[in-house]
């Protein structure tokens, strides 16, 4: 029966809403009622039917109307999609992947025809039918990475792998939580890492690093990380910071059940095999405050782990401004009661 | 230097003779002195297969010290802007065994760097030193604009006017430190301007 | 989480002899499907069952990365040597059904290189067959010079010049000629990557004047799997399963793990990975290491081995395993 895609927009009027099916479906992060960073990495293996890990790129209700969106901010700002020149095979690693993960967890949508170098590429939801020759740039409308990803749900950083570390050398990033591809393309893990206060000292990032370059071809890895949004925005890019900032300054507590959304990323980690490179898809979903609140576990514990952030952390998430209306306004759906470990709603 | 600063903010160290057949050095102002004290510890004929490129200040200060290291080719240019053209051909012209040592501010380090990424050098193969002043190269993250010299906190872009909290986080592609609107949330906000990377 | 490889379920679909030293063996997916898709450089380790032992070798994959529908590798038959290439050369037919890792890379080519420059001895050609074919396919720059005992001896050496034609240079160790490598190194244009795949002197010897004639270390790449050299049996007890086991004089450390019944993770089985490396908890007698993985200081310290490659030689010792 397929996907029913939602016509909905991520600006000016966001009429942007999850369906009770997928407020269920939601990736809450908090398995317990506080939060800090941990090398949270697991195995990306797929999970229950009507989870977003039924399949391990996902597709949802927002499908189209997310690509709508990457669309209007290429044309905005090009500089969102880049790669730097030795990517292009990693590029096409992308396109094989992606085309093929979509074609098989939703047929119905996608089809994906191979005849040896010669494919041809069906996507339904946004009336794409391309025949073209694997490998020859000259046979897309655009770069291998930039076709596949102007179709593609999240954001994707293409990391060459070289001296020991990972070299963020390519990406698609429209949906980023606050920081630039432009600015950080071309820097190792350490450096565009650099900004994101506490993990350092924990020694977070050598032993992610390290796992991270072991990655073997067929065993993707998954984690998950978590800021918050002020409107179904999308584009939280730097770059547009000056026209989403004062966003952070129209909560008020008869609107932060409709303004306020956790804004999740799942974040997976793949083997290239052509070019021995490292894909990391970080997919962003969104849930407002007042759809999230009506699983009462995931409210109770999300007042505790708003409540209970270190300063640094709310700061580097942009909360600090909003947080004690947040608090407040969650603290009423919460009785104190315990919560059971996990993530799920129950 | 930062007190505090991050993984992204460069390193610079002290200038040391490589191994290899050709060395070149490219400083500004009292980058002068890294070569000069470099010179005190390298092995005899070392600048026989050196070439430096070096812009000095107004008063031509330190010239004639690089001049008597003796060096294969030594040249003088005005500003970084006219000697980019050279430096390039000379990278461009070069072979593996060319070793590249950088001295003086941090927008020259920055710059020249840049240069040689371009022409195929790994920039941890880079020796580099910094002297004179702490002025930063900015690159303003929302109209991309750069803007030179930047020495106060915030700093306002020259090219958009932005107001801009100047961060340690820093491109080796751009050259550049980089700057973001520090009160795009309320514009009435106008943060007091130090002056703080002199 | 563990980091191992998946296998794969292949049957050898041909073996070809090449020379008086080499084999070359052909091995397709059993149940008719591509095989995965590598890049040049990469390895398989072929899980090889000789009676009641079971032997883990790494080879690499010399095949064009363009055509995945069979893997093949190249053995060199070690008359001396623990016994798996003569397994492979004596016991390995057409038909043979055999599991392979899925491909991994621990010598991939520097993609950002203006040249990439090979340096080849005997069969250490191998990986250079993979990288060699990609290249060529996406019109990379690549030189190749390769070093053999004899020109019978030289392994794809004629496939090789009349693939490449002058981008490929020979030199015969019988004729007495010998690679200019100052020369060599010295005349690559700036931006150029240097590789080299060969015996143990080999790789020293060219790292070192590349080093003295101003390579920087990143531009260097070598990949020498040390195999697990042989030696005298020694006891090793496992402390966190509680078992005592025996290396034998042919058996590496992980080997006789394994051969215990127990999994420690491993990608490269040669010292170079890092996967398998294990922590010391006590021991009486001297280390005898044999990795590229392990640095001086964790050598000296004797808190850590890597039981892939490196022995012991004493009254005891206590791994955590």
């Amino acid at each position: 029966m397929g996907i029913t895609f939602r016509n909905e927009t991520f600006r000016d009027d966001f009429t942007f809403r999850n369906s009770p099916e997928h407020i269920r479906r939601f990736p809450f992060p908090f398995h317990e009622d506080a939060y800090m960073y941990a090398v949270n990495i697991e195995p990306h293996v797929v999970g229950p039917k009507g989870s977003v890990l039924e399949n391990l790129i996902d597709v949802d209700e927002h499908y189209v109307a997310e690509m709508q969106d990457r669309a209007m901010v290429l044309a905005e700002d090009p500089l969102r999609c880049q790669s730097l020149p030795h990517m292009t095979l990693a590029g096409w690693d992308l396109l094989e992947l992606l085309m093929e993960q979509q074609a098989q967890g939703y047929p119905e949508h996608f089809t994906l025809t191979r005849d040896g170098d010669r494919w041809r590429w069906i996507n339904r939801p946004l009336g794409i039918d391309d025949t073209f020759t694997f490998g020859d740039t000259s046979t897309l409308p655009y770069g291998p990475m930039e076709y596949i990803t102007r179709q593609s749900q999240g954001d994707f950083c293409i990391l060459d792998q070289r001296d020991g570390n990972l070299w963020m050398d390519a990406g698609m990033v429209t949906t980023q939580a606050d920081w630039s591809l432009d600015f950080d393309i071309g820097m190792n893990f350490f450096e565009w890492h650099a900004p994101v206060p506490l993990a350092h000292e924990k020694g977070i990032f050598t032993r992610a690093l390290k796992f991270l370059t072991n990655i073997q071809q067929g065993k993707p890895a998954r984690r998950l990380n978590w800021t918050m949004t002020i409107n179904p925005r999308l584009d939280t890019s730097p770059e547009n910071y000056h026209k989403w900032g004062p966003d952070r300054t129209t909560v008020t507590p008869e609107n932060v059940g409709d303004k306020v959304h956790l804004r999740v990323e799942l974040q997976s980690f793949w083997r290239l095999p052509r070019s021995n490179g490292i894909v990391f898809p970080i997919r962003c979903y969104l849930i407002k405050m007042d759809e999230l609140v009506t699983q009462p576990k995931w409210a109770r514990r999300l007042h505790r782990v708003i409540r209970d952030l270190p300063d640094e952390l709310a700061n580097y998430k942009g909360l600090t401004r909003y947080r004690p209306t947040l608090v407040e306004w969650l603290s009423k759906l919460d009785d104190g009661s315990p919560t059971s470990p996990g993530f799920g709603p129950y | 230097m930062a007190a505090k600063s991050i993984i992204s903010r460069p390193v610079y160290g002290t200038l040391s003779p490589q191994p290899g057949k050709h060395h070149l050095f490219v400083a500004d102002a009292e980058g002068a002195l890294a070569i000069g004290e470099m010179a005190e510890r390298t092995p005899p004929g070392f600048f026989d297969g050196a070439e430096i490129v070096f812009i000095p200040g107004p008063d031509r200060k330190h010239v004639a010290a690089l001049e008597a290291l003796k060096p294969a080719q030594f040249h003088e240019a005005p500003s970084f802007a006219s000697l980019l053209p050279r430096l390039r051909q000379t990278l461009a012209n070069a072979h593996m065994g060319l070793r590249l040592y950088l001295s003086g501010t941090e927008g020259l380090i920055g710059q020249a760097m840049q240069a040689a990424l371009e022409a195929g050098i790994d920039h941890t193969s880079i020796q580099t030193e910094h002297r004179g002043s702490l002025a930063r190269r900015m690159q303003c993250v929302h109209c991309k604009g750069i803007t030179e010299n930047v020495t106060t906190q915030p700093a306002t872009c020259a090219h958009c006017g932005l107001l801009l909290l100047v961060r340690d986080h820093y491109s080796r592609r751009i050259a550049a430190f980089q700057g973001v609107c520090i009160n795009a949330e309320d514009r009435s906000e106008i943060p007091p301007m130090e002056e703080i990377f002199r | 989480m563990s980091t191992g490889t998946t296998k794969l379920d292949v049957v050898v679909s041909d073996v070809v002899p090449v020379n008086d030293l080499v084999t070359r063996f052909h091995f397709r997916r059993r149940d008719g499907q591509l095989l995965p898709t590598f890049s040049g450089g990469a390895h398989v380790v072929v899980e090889m069952r000789d009676g009641e032992r079971t032997r883990l070798n790494p080879y690499s994959l010399m095949g064009s990365p363009l055509d995945t529908r069979e893997y093949t590798i190249s053995v060199r038959r070690d008359d001396v040597g623990r016994g798996g290439s003569l397994f492979m050369h004596r016991n390995v037919r057409p038909g043979h059904e055999m599991v392979v890792s899925y491909p991994v890379n621990l010598f991939s080519l520097d993609l950002r290189a203006r040249k990439h420059l090979m340096l080849a001895g005997g069969i250490g050609i191998t990986p250079f067959m993979a990288q060699t074919a990609q290249l060529a396919a996406e019109g990379g720059n690549f030189e190749l010079h390769y070093t053999c005992r004899t020109a019978s001896l030289g392994t794809y050496a004629d496939l090789l010049r009349e693939r490449y034609d002058r981008r490929v240079r020979l030199y015969h160790d019988d004729l007495d000629e010998r690679i200019e490598l100052d020369r060599l190194l010295s005349s690559q244009p700036l931006g150029t990557h240097l590789y080299v795949c060969g015996p143990a002197g080999m790789i020293n010897w060219v790292r070192e004047r590349a080093a003295t004639l101003g390579w920087p270390s990143e531009t260097v790449h070598f990949e020498h799997f040390a195999a697990p050299q042989p030696g005298l049996p020694f006891d090793v007890t496992l402390a966190v399963t509680g078992k005592t086991i025996r290396v034998d004089e042919q058996q590496s450390v992980l080997e006789a793990i394994e051969a215990a019944g127990v999994d420690p993770p491993y990608l490269c089985r040669g010292g170079v990975c890092g996967q398998c490396e294990t922590n010391v908890i006590s021991y009486d007698g001297k280390f005898i290491h044999n990795d590229h993985w392990l640095s001086e200081e964790d050598h000296r310290s004797g808190c850590k081995i890597m039981p892939c490659v490196s022995r012991f030689e004493g009254r005891s010792l206590v791994l955590e395993r």
